[in-house]
């Protein structure tokens, strides 16, 4: 199954829609509770990255037997230091992203944690890229 | 402890979804950073809470997260109640202090979480 979604930056009345509607899906098909948990929170925090620092995004997730990944594409500022983004506590969010109750340089972390597997790319100027997979079958997932 | 009996530790108001104020609550977490709850990962939280935004409840639908109590008599606007009846969740507004209703709620037997 392949669903695609688009993201406005800015807009944080809509932040979590997409997380919401991929949670119903997996949902409906019967996904373990807690690996769901682990793929909406990341994909949650993804949306909210994108709302908060890009201009625009799309998200594409593919879900089939053995695992779910997305896609998270925006267009935007870009990230200059990735590893310096995934640290803990750094952060680059404005005031109005801590008001909502985010900004504190957890998202990208806690992305991570959340997956089996997590890449980042980004081109200053341009934009950055997520890709994110949590594997179905726990066997599969810690091997 | 039921989501009811909470509401009435906490002299709080209940918002919406009043049918399930027997769901069972064995944790709380209290936070006004989402990310931060969004790293919890026990069943039969309530979320006590002095940021009243529609964030706070798909935080608490993504974690599954079932009651937030708002600290302060926080204003909650129509579009959180809304989203938050689509999600059943009750909320709960309460007149103390997100530290008074931490406090009462530990020493009535909720649990922390770290």
């Amino acid at each position: 199954m392949q669903l695609r979604y688009e993201i406005a930056g800015g807009d944080f009345t809509k932040a979590g829609n997409v997380a919401s509607a991929v949670k119903k899906v997996l949902r409906k098909l019967n996904i373990d509770q807690a690996i769901s948990k682990h793929i909406v929170i990341a994909l949650y925090e993804g949306e909210v990255n994108v709302v908060a620092h890009a201009y625009s995004g799309t998200i594409d997730v593919e879900i089939d037997n053995s695992m779910v990944r997305f896609i998270i594409t925006d267009t935007g500022p870009g990230i200059d230091d990735i590893e310096k983004a995934m640290e803990e506590g750094y952060s680059t969010a404005t005031p109005q992203v801590r008001e909502m109750g985010f900004g504190a340089g957890m998202g990208l972390s806690n992305m991570k944690k959340n997956s089996d597997s997590m890449k980042i790319s980004s081109v200053p100027g341009e934009g950055t890229k997520v890709e994110f997979i949590k594997y179905l079958n726990r066997d599969i997932a810690y091997k | 402890m039921t989501i009811g009996e909470l509401t009435g530790i906490v002299n709080g108001r209940v918002i919406c979804c009043e049918d399930k104020l027997s769901t069972n609550v064995e944790y709380a977490f209290a936070s006004d950073l989402m990310s931060d709850v969004l790293t919890v990962e026990q069943e039969n939280i309530v979320l006590i809470t002095g940021l009243a935004n529609t964030q706070v409840i798909r935080t608490s639908e993504m974690s599954d997260i079932n009651c937030v109590v708002f600290g302060r008599d926080k204003k909650i606007g129509d579009q959180i109640i809304s989203l938050a009846k689509e999600n059943n969740m009750v909320l709960v507004e309460s007149p103390h202090s997100v530290f008074h209703i931490a406090g009462v709620l530990y020493k009535a037997g909720i649990k922390s979480i770290y």
